[in-house]
């Protein structure tokens, strides 16, 4: 089958173009319906790998570290991200801890995974075994990503709590801000352009 | 003005992962698949609106539940009481906090709402093949995309409510049938966005 790779097609009017060249950070939208069209990578191979590496970091400190600390008449809790997915399993509406465990901390390790070990062999000038896998799994699985509503959960949860509790913040509660960040960065609309990445490098 | 060139007036189809743009013989349009990631490659996606309309009616139909059970039991000395979205709106906007009232508003009624009727309009429209405000509803559809899954948000707040606030006696909280809803109302309306193709949006007569 002819396939055209100096074409682009939007994904969403189906208007078709010359791939455009591009100055790094540059976006250019659909001339037809508006949508962002394409656009350069803001991060080259080197440094997606460091901050996909910091991210893995970063996630084992936000689910290791209690996310806020409670006490009430003497008594304290901490919750960690995990302890609060077990404990809703454990309670009368099992079914409720699947979209939370899944959505915060199932899907985000996933992508983190799946982009280290892409770009683990994209840094090699080559493919990973099970690339398109792995590319079709990650673009399937940024909208079942929820950290960012995680962070505001957990804040208006704080504020909630604070009416008739102590609520202190905990380390885990700052590394999913700095985490939602960074996932951003790492695991946007971006993750499509390691296709031509590594197209490029594995030319010779 | 130069008439816009579209992929499948030339017989390509963009390839929904990976973007790749593909020639597609018209007879094997059904069958074929990426030559680069091996994704089935659809023009439109199949029965894009029979399945968005679906998923979006069964949205609908969860949402009435959703509002009506009660989402969170909370145990406070013994005493217990229930909460529903609205009235921990309502606590909320009373005890003060008009900031996450308005916050919580906008994520666990405004959004489903608006969601409901924008999708039913692009769902009309795009049935009808009018060409009747493109720009505009190709903007609905992307704003569809970007706000739907911040609905999650009273989910996730009834679960990390509940999955901490756990001292036996003293205070529990636990999470009741009508959260259950809410997160099917929230992952239905998802879907169905995900089910909608907005080439549609732009099939049809190219002027008025």
């Amino acid at each position: 089958m002819k396939s055209f790779p100096n074409l682009i097609a939007c994904e969403h009017c189906d208007a078709i173009y010359q791939r455009p060249v591009l100055a790094i950070g540059e976006t250019v939208r659909c001339e037809t319906c508006a949508a962002p069209l394409h656009r350069h990578a803001r991060l080259d191979v080197d440094r997606w790998l460091a901050l996909t590496v910091t991210a893995l970091v970063v996630y084992v400190l936000a689910n290791a570290c209690p996310l806020i600390q409670i006490s009430f008449r003497g008594l304290h809790n901490e919750a960690t991200l995990w302890r609060s997915a077990l404990a809703l399993a454990s309670g009368p509406i099992t079914l409720i801890a699947v979209p939370a465990a899944l959505t915060v901390i199932a899907v985000p390790l996933l992508q983190m995974l799946l982009l280290a070990w892409v770009l683990l062999h994209a840094r090699q000038g080559r493919r990973a075994p099970g690339f398109a896998m792995a590319m079709k799994a990650l673009v399937r699985l940024r909208p079942w990503s929820m950290l960012e509503v995680a962070l505001i959960g957990i804040l208006v949860s704080v504020i909630k709590l604070a009416g008739f509790l102590h609520v202190i913040p905990g380390v885990g509660l700052w590394s999913i801000g700095v985490l939602t960040v960074l996932l951003a960065l790492i695991a946007g609309p971006d993750t499509r352009l390691l296709w031509e990445l590594t197209e490029a490098r594995s030319r010779p | 003005m130069t008439v816009q060139l579209r992929a499948s007036t030339l017989g390509m189809v963009g390839c929904h992962l990976c973007g790749l743009v593909c020639e597609v013989p018209p007879d094997a349009a059904h069958a074929s698949s990426c030559p680069r990631c091996g994704a089935a490659l659809h023009a439109r996606r199949p029965n894009s609106l029979a399945r968005a309309w679906a998923c979006l009616l069964a949205a609908v139909i969860f949402y009435v539940p959703a509002n009506i059970l009660p989402v969170m039991h909370t145990n406070m000395l013994g005493r217990g009481s229930d909460s529903t979205i609205s009235t921990g709106i309502v606590e909320f906007w009373k005890a003060g906090s008009y900031g996450i009232a308005l916050v919580i508003f906008i994520a666990s009624v405004a959004v489903p709402c608006a969601k409901f009727l924008a999708l039913g309009l692009l769902l009309v429209t795009g049935k009808r093949r009018t060409p009747w405000a493109r720009r505009e509803r190709a903007l609905l559809y992307r704003l569809v995309e970007l706000v739907g899954y911040w609905s999650m948000l009273d989910v996730l707040v009834v679960a990390i409510v509940a999955g901490i606030v756990k001292f036996k006696a003293l205070a529990d909280v636990e999470p009741c049938i009508g959260i259950l809803f809410f997160g099917g109302v929230v992952i239905l309306t998802m879907l169905a966005a995900m089910q909608f193709d907005p080439r549609i949006t732009w099939d049809g007569n190219e002027h008025e």
